[in-house]
Formats: C-alpha cells, sequence, structure tokens
C-alpha cells in the first residue's frame, strides 16, 4: 500500500532545535525550508501530536505488539493456566510440527488458499469486466450492488444457510444441478465435497471484495487505450488479456495479497458448515489453533501454531511482492 | 466511486460478446450470488411441511411468521440485539475518534519519529487477529474483561486500517487553509478544530460505517472471550439456534439470520457509498 503524497527524494532537511519561544504564533516556514509537507512546526504542534497519536499507539502497542512478543514467547512454555507456565524450549514445535493434525491443518489451509483465491479472482474479474461494458447506468448500479451484497452479511449466519443448501438430498444445490443432469453431490459428507462446499461458500461471501477493487481499477484505465487498441483490430477477449490485465496488474497484486492473506485465516466457514470433517479434511490452521487454546487449554501449543501461521502468511506475502516487481506494471 | 465512464461509447468499438448476451449472463450471475438470500427469506416464511420443497417454493403458499416468534421464544433476540448495537456502535464512535485524531496527526503534524510510527501502525494490518489472541485473552483476564461487552469493544479501539484511511484524507485536503488561519494567528489545536475537523465528516463515515459492519458480523473474538448466555452477540445466537445436531427447526434458524441480516441491510442501503469507498480505497490508492 503505498500513499498518494509525493515527497522529493533525497535526506530530509535537518531539523533545527528551537529554543526561542514563539508564543502561539505560528511562525510558517520560509518557502525555502519547505518539504513537500508543509507542515505546522509550533511548539503546541509535538504536544498535539502526542495527544493526537496516544490513543492509537497505546491500544496498538497494548493489543498488537505485546501480544504479538508474548505469543512467540508463550511459544516456548508449556502451560495448561492452572499450573505455573513451565519452559521447554522448542519441545512445542517440535510437537506440532509431528502431530498429523497440525500438519493436515497446514496443507488444508493451503489448498483452500489456492482453491479460493484463484476461484474468487477469477470471477470477480469476469464480472468486473463485463459490468464495465455498455449497458444503462441503473442496471450498472444494480449489478454492483448484488455482487457486493453477500459482503455485508455475517460469515457465521450465512454457513448456517450453506449447511442447509449444500446438503445431499434435500438442498437446493443438488436440486438446481439435477436439473442440468447432474447427479447427486455429497457435499458434506466426502472429503472432497467438503472442501468444495467450504470453498464456494467462503468464494460466495467473498468475491465482491476483488470484484469491487477491480471496478476501481478498471475506471482508471484510460478510455484512449481501448479505443486505440479497437481500431487496431483487437477484439474482446484479445483486448482484455493484453492490454486489461497488464494495466489492471497493480490491482490484481492488491486483490491477491488481501485475498491470500485472508484465505489463510479462514474459519466461520469451516467451523460452522462442516466442523472441520469429515474426519479432518477441512480442519484449517486457525481451528486448530482455536481447539488447541480455547477447547484442550493447552496455550503453549496455540501460540506455536499461531507463529507459524504468522511465519507462513509473512513468506507468502513477501514471495509476492517478489513476484510482482516482475510482473506488475505500474503507468 | 463512479469515475469517468469507461463503458465504450465509440460505437465502432467492438465488443467481444454482444451486449445483450453480456447482460443476460451477468442477470444470471447476478441472480446466483442473490439466490441464498432469496431462498432464506422465502423458507423463513413458510411453513415447516413447506421447508423442503423441491423445486423451492419461493413465494410461499401460506406465508407465516410462526417461525420468527419461534426464534423470540428459543433465543433472548432482544438481549443480543441490544449486545450486539452497544458493542457495536461504541467501536464505531471510538475507531471513529482515534483514527481521526491519530490520521490527522500523520497527515498534518510535524513530530519526531512519525515514519517508523506509522510503519508500526501499518505493520499491524499485517497481523491475523488468530495470532494475537490467546495473549490478548490473558490480557483481558488479567484485566477482568472476559466475559465483558467491554472486553469486546475496547481491544477494538485502535484501527490501523481507519488510521491509514484518514491520514489519506486529511492530505487530500488543501494545506492553504491551514495555513492561512495559521497566519491569522490559529494555534494549531485551533487549525484543527475550526478548519480541518469539519471537513473530515466523510471520511469518517466511511471509517464507522465500515467498522459498523465487520463488528456487527464478528464471530472469533466474541466466540473465545463471551461464555456466559446474557454476554452473547448476534451471530453467536443464532449458530446457537442450530442446536448440538442441527437439530433445529430450519425455518426458525433461517428467521433467525434474517433478523440478523436486517441491520447489516439497512447499513447497506443508507451507507452503501462509504462502504464501497473504504473497500476501494484499499485497492486504488498508489
Amino acid at each position: 500500500m503505498t500513499n498518494t503524497e509525493i515527497r522529493p527524494v533525497g535526506p530530509e532537511p535537518a531539523r533545527t532545535r528551537r529554543s526561542r519561544r514563539n508564543r502561539g504564533t505560528g511562525r510558517t516556514r520560509k518557502a525555502s525550508e519547505s518539504t513537500a509537507a508543509t507542515t505546522i512546526r509550533t511548539r503546541g504542534t509535538r504536544l498535539l501530536a502526542v495527544l493526537f497519536l496516544a490513543p492509537t499507539v497505546v491500544g496498538i502497542v497494548v493489543f498488537t505488539v505485546v501480544p504479538i512478543v508474548g505469543s512467540v514467547v508463550l511459544s516456548f512454555f508449556q502451560w495448561d493456566v492452572i499450573d505455573d507456565p513451565r519452559w521447554t524450549g522448542a519441545a512445542n514445535y517440535r510437537e506440532i510440527l509431528t502431530d498429523s493434525t497440525v500438519l493436515v491443518s497446514f496443507r488444508n489451509t493451503l489448498v483452500f488458499m489456492v482453491l479460493a483465491v484463484a476461484l474468487q479472482l477469477l470471477i470477480a474479474l469476469v464480472l468486473a469486466i463485463a459490468v464495465n461494458g455498455r449497458m444503462p447506468k441503473w442496471l450498472r448500479s444494480v449489478f454492483r450492488s448484488a455482487f457486493f451484497f453477500p459482503l455485508v452479511l455475517s460469515a457465521a449466519s450465512i454457513s448456517v444457510v450453506m449447511k442447509y443448501l449444500f446438503n445431499q438430498d434435500f438442498g437446493p444445490v443438488n436440486w438446481l444441478l439435477g436439473t442440468v443432469g447432474i447427479p447427486s453431490v455429497p457435499w458434506l459428507t466426502s472429503e472432497n465435497g467438503a472442501m468444495a462446499a467450504v470453498v464456494l461458500a467462503y468464494v460466495w461471501q467473498q468475491f465482491g471484495f476483488s470484484f469491487l477493487l477491480f471496478v476501481g481499477g478498471l475506471n482508471n484505465i484510460p478510455q484512449e487505450v481501448h479505443e486505440a487498441a479497437s481500431l487496431d483490430g483487437a477484439s474482446g477477449v484479445r483486448k482484455h488479456l493484453a492490454i486489461t490485465l497488464p494495466l489492471l496488474s497493480p490491482t490484481l497484486l492488491v486483490a491477491s495479497v488481501v485475498g491470500i492473506i485472508n484465505a489463510l485465516q479462514v474459519f466461520e466457514q469451516p467451523y460452522v458448515l462442516t466442523a472441520g470433517g469429515p474426519g479432518d479434511s477441512t480442519r484449517t490452521v486457525v481451528m486448530v489453533i482455536y481447539e488447541t487454546a480455547f477447547e484442550q487449554l493447552r496455550f503453549g501449543e496455540a501460540s506455536a501454531v499461531g507463529v507459524l501461521l504468522f511465519a507462513l502468511i509473512m513468506a507468502v506475502t513477501a514471495l509476492q511482492f517478489r513476484l510482482s516487481r516482475r510482473y506488475v506494471h505500474y503507468q | 466511486m463512479p469515475g469517468p465512464r469507461t463503458s465504450v461509447t465509440a460505437s465502432r468499438v467492438r465488443h467481444g460478446l454482444a451486449p445483450w448476451g453480456r447482460i443476460a449472463g451477468l442477470a444470471l450471475c447476478a441472480l446466483l450470488t442473490l439466490g441464498p438470500v432469496i431462498w432464506t427469506v422465502s423458507t423463513s416464511l413458510r411453513t415447516p411441511a413447506e421447508s423442503f420443497d423441491l423445486p423451492p417454493k419461493i413465494i410461499p403458499t401460506a406465508p407465516t411468521v410462526d417461525a420468527y416468534r419461534g426464534v423470540f421464544d428459543q433465543i433472548d433476540v432482544w438481549l443480543y440485539a441490544l449486545n450486539s448495537t452497544l458493542v457495536t456502535a461504541l467501536i464505531a464512535a471510538g475507531q471513529m475518534i482515534t483514527a481521526g485524531l491519530a490520521g490527522y496527526a500523520f497527515a498534518r503534524l510535524e513530530f519526531r519519529f512519525k515514519k517508523p510510527l506509522f510503519a508500526l501502525v501499518l505493520a499491524t494490518m499485517m497481523v491475523p487477529l488468530q495470532v494475537t489472541m490467546v495473549p490478548v485473552f490473558l490480557e483481558l483476564k488479567t484485566m477482568g474483561l472476559t466475559d465483558t461487552l467491554l472486553g469486546l469493544i475496547v481491544p477494538a479501539f485502535p484501527t490501523a486500517f481507519g488510521t491509514f484511511l484518514m491520514r489519506q484524507y486529511f492530505l487530500g485536503m488543501p494545506k492553504d487553509l491551514g495555513e492561512a488561519a495559521m497566519i491569522d494567528g490559529a494555534g494549531p489545536w485551533r487549525v484543527f478544530r475550526s478548519v480541518y475537523a469539519p471537513l473530515a465528516a466523510p471520511g469518517l463515515a466511511i471509517v464507522g460505517v465500515l467498522a459498523f459492519n465487520y463488528h456487527w458480523n464478528e464471530f472469533f473474538r466474541p466466540l473465545i472471550l463471551e461464555t456466559s448466555t446474557e454476554n452473547l452477540t448476534l451471530p453467536l445466537g443464532l449458530v446457537s439456534l442450530q442446536g448440538n445436531l442441527g437439530t433445529g427447526s430450519i425455518s426458525v434458524v433461517l428467521a433467525g439470520v434474517v433478523l440478523s441480516m436486517i441491520p447489516a441491510v439497512v447499513v447497506f442501503v443508507v451507507g452503501q457509498r462509504p462502504l464501497r469507498e473504504g473497500i476501494t480505497s484499499a485497492g486504488v490508492n498508489r
């Protein structure tokens, strides 16, 4: 995420410590010493900044920074809340890395991420391009609202609904597939079916987010580009592949980074829809963290799994930004 | 956020698909998208005898609100709705205040360590909730805030994304306004209060609507934190409607889902623009 502020590149001008009192009269700086961001520098400014930042910074330190450090520390202890924490070194990591449920949950989460993000981006991209084509204005906003509506609903309660929709014998999904001649799918009772149901339920809810990003990105592409391409005889599909995609690549990067970070943390859908089953086939990493910490009260192991998940998210994101240098074109 | 119209105006331009084919395809996709919602509403109004009819009767033959009565009989809807409203409203208000102030400081005030502090705020956006959940739970335990609504509210006040949004928002305002006020002798507080704060409302609306939407639907934190029945929020109450083995009556469960959707839909209708802007701002600011 970059910001729009344009700063001159190079070292910042040295701050002059002023001991003189300016008695509240705001001395504006001379143009010669102004950086691009002209800010106010009076004695009152520092105090105001401290007051304004205090709630956010203190809150972030207390509820994010300290807990991260705490998580890492805790992951080297064994602690069940009843007895005092015991330092066990890397034992938790050894334990979880040989625990088949934990390993399976990482595999499930990665499989889920690939399927869900790919499907979400594909659907969102096709729909965004289609919505951007020629049509009456009111119709465009109807479509836009429809596609982004699921996003405002609660994932937990929608997963309750999906449980009925995906029912093998009397669920509308199989009935609908039946009308097109597809035989009954055991959605929630077979391993692959359950994973597919979780992916579909998740994508149904989430694709609107990527869709909105793409609509915004498409709006930023100058119209002349398309007209020029069409005059050169490029047809619809080819035009999009050769021109729209490269121009949209910064938005694609953001959509995929955010999509992946969110998909790796999936919880509500598998928790409500399949409870991680059948077997462990849809148990995700976050479900394992929840179960280990708050059902089995093994806080040390739960923290270790959390640290691993964080490392995975960081690694995947870093990799994406590495790859993006090659494939993302900024206009 | 309709920017420049990108629809093709030059009639000579060829499209991959005839406009009517495209619109029909979009209509089908919109129907599939809204299908689960339509089905939920219609099933909640059907008699139990009709709930499993296939093809589903979208218009119930004998519409009934029995299921809604059932929801109120089985769970304390008013209490959960009150809890949800309280939690969500306070979080939204708190985030608007903290993000507004911090965003202004990062955009318009000069102080030491500004860059590293802002980087710290942005970095916390990357941290998944579940990684910090155990220590946060323990912190709240020592503060005596587990199983209280306050324990749900306070940790949600600082918002990295909201701060980022408000900073962008204040950066987009003309600098001369503040400078003119300063030349007239206004101090930094006066400049904020009289010049910039009154202009911040639309930006704050985005922060507020996003916060409301996210926390109204939140499931994970209340699931961990709230153990007694009287502290549950709506999404948790609904999942409990299902019964342990999903044995709850289908119409009653769906009626509960519809009830919990109502505020989200109201926010969607009223706050659609700020919602959309908030979501797209994540991707378009470059």
